[in-house]
């Protein structure tokens, strides 16, 4: 039950409904009654075709090599099987532009290595408009003593249907550090299935959530230990208002013999309103002896005496609750590694939660 | 820092004393007093804890309030301030002339009330730095004045900290997160001076200060006494007014002011307790 065998059968019966444990709070099959006409690209176009500027969005990130995914069809150009992504070190840092165009389905994949040795950072920025359904699958590897830094920015149309998942796969001795931010979409989940071998390798993933209206988030890891002495960093902050709904789904599994395992796992939601939702399943699963484990989930409001001390020194109501929601999210964004990219994501966080000066 | 009234055109002088010639003092008229409290009655939940309480505080005075452990004063210091939670249910407050009782706490702010927490509030994720920019910037333009920038404002917060004796890297973590109990109220007296307020309500401010940090606060309040500016001083020990000299001491218990006098007050307190005074409460 996969929105990608979905898409590829047109038959709405294999989408992933709530009754699958996993999609429990992101139910599609309840959401799609038909499949909008999937894309159909033309021959002779290419993955990497060009496509004019001024066609495209604006991408937040800037990069010196760009991959880029239409759906949908701008210049009647269609990509589902892109070449596989090698980093090399002339062009180390990659921007994976990803566009959905109108009301189609698609299915995409894409392969990425990063090879021994090498520190690469992959900046996704996923822009989309339509009443559109698509999923998107990466398969990331990273090569012993490699580093790989993810930071993905998800601006989807409220009516779009996303799926994006990448499954990584850590030789010993690599880094690999995720960074989402998302403000949602229709339905939307990004998710996450790291296999870690420990030996050194370390992980870092993390998230930031940003729901108005009627949009859905959903942030599901799983992060596997397969090996003794690895480190596993998670840290994921959401902010929901209005009618949003914010899914956090963070499972760290820790195999028998992977001793020596330090993992950490924080979620913490603001809610802004009665009507915004926010569920979470924080769970780490633990067959190893000599670990060290922790999580920590937290939903809940600002703290009014905070905003009251603010307000005494002279903030209006609406700048001090800003303020402080921004520094809460404010903390994930800091872990960013990448200047650049971390910097978008501030500005990003700012324009969203309508602090930006 | 020296005692008020001291060499005048040092440095640290001019960041204390928002010059008397800068038109704030002039008040149209002649005024009686700063801060006019009359009859004032508050509960908080259903609980009644001030229970007409009358004072009066005219500009370039300090006043001193003392009183027993549950008495109100922080209460009354909530109710200047506009923190939700307490509810005026009787009399009123003013500030010269102007219904306090009836603005926002930022609004109040902007007049220039100030309250010094008896405890202060950890603000996780902001710098102290920020914090109080992004205050003094409220407030200035909620008065209709240019923002400061930000080299202005950096050379004003070195002076300041460099007067208060506080580590400059200090400012730049998070606001009062992991500090100690003194270092917070050092950090209210340095968020006093850099806001430049016009009634200043401390609270207990000399709780949890060591002996040089108390003279340091209280050469940094007493840099901001003026003709223009009024004061209200909790606290419970004698030892804060020798280092801030009161105009008036009042004893506030049960929530009403029962007894006023000089500084000699303090004294009398320091000597025979409260029981007199709670039993004229009761
Ligand atoms: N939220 C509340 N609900 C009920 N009673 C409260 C609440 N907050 C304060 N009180 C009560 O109000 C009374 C006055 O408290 P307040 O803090 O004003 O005293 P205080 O004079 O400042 O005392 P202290 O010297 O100990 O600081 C106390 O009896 C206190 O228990
Ligand atoms: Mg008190």
């Amino acid at each position: 039950m996969t929105l990608a065998a979905a898409i590829k059968t047109g038959d709405v019966s294999q989408l992933p409904s709530r009754r699958d444990e996993d999609w429990r709070w992101t139910d599609l099959r309840g959401l799609i009654r038909s499949l909008p006409p999937r894309y159909e690209p033309k021959a002779g176009h290419g993955a990497f075709a060009i496509v004019r500027d001024d066609e495209l969005y604006r991408s937040p990130f800037e990069a010196t090599r760009q991959v880029t995914v239409l759906n949908g069809g701008i210049c009647g150009l269609g990509l589902r099987e892109a070449a596989p992504l090698v980093f090399d070190k002339h062009d180390p840092v990659v921007l994976l532009d990803v566009q959905t165009l109108g009301d189609i389905s698609e299915v995409t994949a894409l392969k990425i290595t990063v090879p021994a040795g090498l520190s690469a950072v992959l900046l996704e920025s996923h822009v989309g408009q339509g009443r559109y359904v698509t999923s998107l699958s990466l398969d990331i590897v990273v090569e012993a003593g490699g580093s790989l830094e993810r930071v993905l920015l998800a601006e989807d149309d409220p009516e779009g249907v996303s799926i994006v998942d990448a499954t990584v796969d850590l030789a010993p001795g690599a880094t690999f550090s995720q960074t989402i931010l998302t403000f949602g979409g229709r339905r939307q989940r990004i998710e996450t299935h790291i296999t870690h071998p420990g030996q050194g390798a370390a992980v870092r993933l993390d998230g930031v959530y940003l729901l108005r209206d009627q949009r859905h988030a959903d942030l599901t890891t799983v992060v596997t230990h397969g090996g003794r002495d690895g480190t596993t960093s998670q840290l994921t902050k959401g902010v929901v208002r209005d009618q949003a709904r914010g899914v956090f789904q963070g499972r760290i599994v820790v195999e028998g013999g992977a001793d020596g395992t330090e993992a950490r796992m924080g979620h913490h939601a603001l809610i802004l309103s009665d009507k915004a939702e926010v569920d979470a399943k924080p769970e780490l699963l633990i067959f190893a002896d000599d670990v060290q484990c922790a999580h920590g989930n937290t939903v809940g409001a600002l703290d009014e005496a905070a905003i009251f001390y603010a307000r005494q020194r002279g903030m209006p109501e609406d700048v001090a609750r800003a303020m402080l929601t921004e520094a809460f999210v404010g903390e994930v964004v800091d872990r960013i590694g990448h200047e650049g990219a971390r910097e978008i994501a501030r500005a990003w966080v700012s324009a969203q939660l309508g602090t930006a000066e | 820092m020296g005692p008020p009234g001291s060499a005048k055109g040092r440095p640290e002088d001019k960041l204390w004393n928002k010059s008397d010639d800068d038109g704030i003092c002039e008040f149209p008229g002649p005024m009686t007093s700063m801060l006019s409290i009359t009859n004032l009655h508050a509960t908080v939940g259903e609980k009644q804890i001030l229970n007409g309480l009358t004072l009066e505080v005219p500009a370039g005075e300090v006043h001193a309030i003392m009183g027993p452990n549950g008495a109100g004063k922080s209460t009354l210091s909530y109710v200047l301030t506009g923190r939700s939670g307490y509810e005026v249910t009787q009399g009123t407050a003013t500030l010269n002339g102007e219904d306090l009782l009836a603005l926002a706490p930022d609004e109040r702010a902007a007049r220039g009330v100030f309250l010094s927490f008896q405890y202060p509030l950890e603000i996780p994720g902001v710098p102290a730095l920020t914090f109080i920019r992004t205050a003094l910037n409220a407030q200035r333009k909620a008065r209709g004045e240019a923002e400061i920038s930000a080299p202005e404002f950096l050379k004003k917060a070195r002076a300041t900290a460099t007067a208060l004796k506080i580590d400059f890297d200090m400012l730049k973590r998070a606001l009062n997160v992991g500090f100690s109990g003194g270092e917070k109220k050092r950090m209210e007296i340095f968020q006093m001076a850099m806001l430049e307020p016009r009634f200043l309500i401390l609270d207990e401010t000399d709780s949890g200060l060591d002996i040089d940090a108390l003279k340091i606060v209280a050469a940094g309040v007493n840099a901001l006494r003026g003709p223009e500016r009024g004061m209200l001083v909790i606290t419970h020990y004698q030892r804060l007014l020798d280092y801030i000299k009161p105009d008036r001491v009042h004893v506030l218990s049960a929530g009403r002011i029962v007894a006023s006098g000089g500084p000699e007050l303090a004294l009398q307190l320091e000597a025979e307790g409260y029981d007199k005074y709670v039993q004229v409460a009761a």
